[in-house]
């Protein structure tokens, strides 16, 4: 079995099922009624978590692959990206249903465009999540086609800005203690300094290549 | 004045006779239907919301939260800053043996030892709400005696204006302090008049049962109508002082919280709303009352003041 083999035939159904554990033990702990005194809060926290982590894991498969020569790990990103997006939307569901239907006012969508206005963290938070939609959208084969290769990477580019918001997101909400947040600062800050280093070093070659065809043609 | 449902003063308890909670729930059901407090019950799980509610719930539906829920859902940083953290690591607190040194501007400074106070100062039930500055809330059937009593038996001078809490600091029995999330060890405060008023109670028990770990054993404030952070736990140190006590959730962050912390509907916090809440155990939020309902017996304490400002 060559690398691409082992990847699409066992690599990726095991991640596929790794990465739905989270969602199975919230509905374990939902229908168990286990999910503590305050369950509303323990689902928002749980789907916050795991979208950053999927996020991080996501926008770290371009890195790890290079790194470690491992091309066919590509073939998990765009699923990847896809469980962020569903663990996005659960939280973002979760917080829209405690807003507008638990507020205890009756359905207030108000609420929500208040909140959304007003507080920062949730600014950025639902920025962030809106971001994910069109990627979410256009991550189907039929869409990278659409769109051409091109066009369809500059587009989910938007990942890294989406990804920033969450860190931000989370860091304002937090009331003292930041260590969580902080780790997935860090983590991003080396993941997507190791694309701006490859954009770097990439340039300074491009570069060089230029001086070297000019210097061709003048003489 | 000993307003709030009070429920029995007895003449001494000590651990080993306390109620055990099934005889005590027997008990509360009674004294509940007496009071007309509400139907006893334990709330029902995020599956089962307990019917349509009106849209405005009603206020005077303040059952007991249960046990479980009081002693696992709880802020207390020394022990982790998760809800779930206490619960698991506050294990290595040793509340006894335990004394509480009373000092400052009184006139017989004293180091009471937590068995005397028992004896000395005989707790009471007593049934509060209690509102988290998070926007969260119980309602909780304390054990204890009011803050008043101690404060008397060390005869405050002319000169005591403020109160001054402390919690143990000690990282062997409090390992979340070895991480500087705050700065320890914890402190707390209030004025005179507040420390003195028949509802600030010093909490021994809860659901007639020596304070777990995790609540702040073996003795903490509780302050009805402050947010629950004013409620300090595991106090060590109470000092009357002239000057305002520089409480740790100020000292922290003095734009998101001040010194007097009343709850109050009408000054949000600046990242959330502080005009509703959810009592644990309930799907739909209800609406914060001014000084947590308790304003018939509290607000006159600070008639006069700016409450936006002296948040």
């Amino acid at each position: 079995m060559n690398q691409v083999q082992w990847v699409r035939r066992v690599l990726k159904p095991a991640v596929f099922v790794a990465a739905a554990v989270p969602f199975g033990l919230l509905v374990k702990d939902i229908f168990g009624g286990t999910l503590g005194a305050n369950p509303v809060e323990e689902i928002t926290h749980r789907t916050g978590f795991w979208t950053l982590t999927m996020l991080t894991i996501t926008l770290g498969v371009t890195p790890i692959r290079k790194v470690l020569r491992l091309n066919a790990l590509i073939r998990l990103r765009r699923m990847l990206g896809v469980y962020a997006f569903f663990y996005a939307f659960l939280h973002f569901t979760m917080y829209a249903l405690d807003r507008a239907v638990f507020s205890g006012l009756g359905l207030t969508v108000g609420a929500i465009v208040e909140d959304v206005a007003e507080r920062p963290f949730v600014t950025v938070g639902f920025t962030a999540f809106v971001l994910l939609v069109p990627l979410a959208i256009t991550s189907t084969k039929g869409w990278v086609k659409r769109l051409g290769g091109k066009r369809w990477q500059r587009l989910h580019r938007l990942v890294y800005v989406a990804a920033i918001g969450g860190v931000f997101h989370f860091l304002w909400l937090v009331k003292a203690d930041i260590r969580r947040p902080v780790i997935f600062g860090a983590i991003l800050t080396v993941l997507l300094g190791y694309r701006v280093g490859v954009w770097w070093v990439g340039k300074g070659r491009r570069q060089r290549a230029g001086h070297v065809v000019a210097a061709g043609a003048s003489s | 004045m000993r307003v709030p449902v009070l429920i029995r003063r007895p003449p001494e308890i000590l651990s080993s006779e306390i109620t055990d909670e099934g005889l005590f729930l027997n008990r509360r059901k009674f004294v509940q239907a007496a009071a007309a407090v509400g139907a006893a019950g334990v709330a029902g799980s995020l599956l089962r919301p307990k019917g349509v509610r009106a849209a405005e719930p009603g206020q005077d539906e303040d059952k007991l939260t249960p046990y479980e829920d009081v002693t696992s859902y709880n802020n207390f940083y020394e022990f982790g800053t998760g809800k779930g953290d206490p619960v698991k690591n506050a294990h290595t607190l040793r509340p006894r043996p335990w004394t509480i040194r009373v000092e400052g501007e009184v006139g017989k400074p004293t180091t009471f030892d937590i068995d005397d106070i028992w004896s000395r100062f005989p707790p009471e039930e007593r049934v509060y709400r209690l509102r988290c500055v998070e926007a969260w809330s119980m309602v909780i059937p304390w054990f204890g005696f009011p803050l008043a009593d101690l404060l008397t038996a060390v005869e405050p001078t002319s000169a005591a204006r403020f109160v001054e809490f402390k919690t143990l600091h000690d990282t062997e029995q409090m390992p979340g302090q070895r991480r500087g999330v705050l700065p320890w060890p914890y402190i707390e405060g209030l004025r005179m008049d507040e420390a003195m008023h028949p509802l600030t109670i010093l909490s021994l028990g809860v659901y007639g049962k020596v304070l777990p770990n995790q609540n702040g054993a073996p003795i903490r404030l509780v302050v009805p109508w402050k947010y629950g952070f004013k409620s300090i736990k595991s106090i060590v140190s109470i000092e009357l002082t002239r000057e305002q006590p520089r409480n740790t959730w100020m000292v922290q962050a003095p734009n998101e919280y001040g010194f007097y912390a009343n709850v109050n509907p009408e000054v949000d916090h600046p990242r959330w709303s502080q005009k509703r809440e959810r009592r644990l155990g309930e799907l739909f939020k209800r609406a914060t009352l001014p000084f947590n309902g308790y304003a018939d017996q509290v607000a006159s304490l600070y008639a006069g003041m700016d409450l936006t400002r002296h948040y």
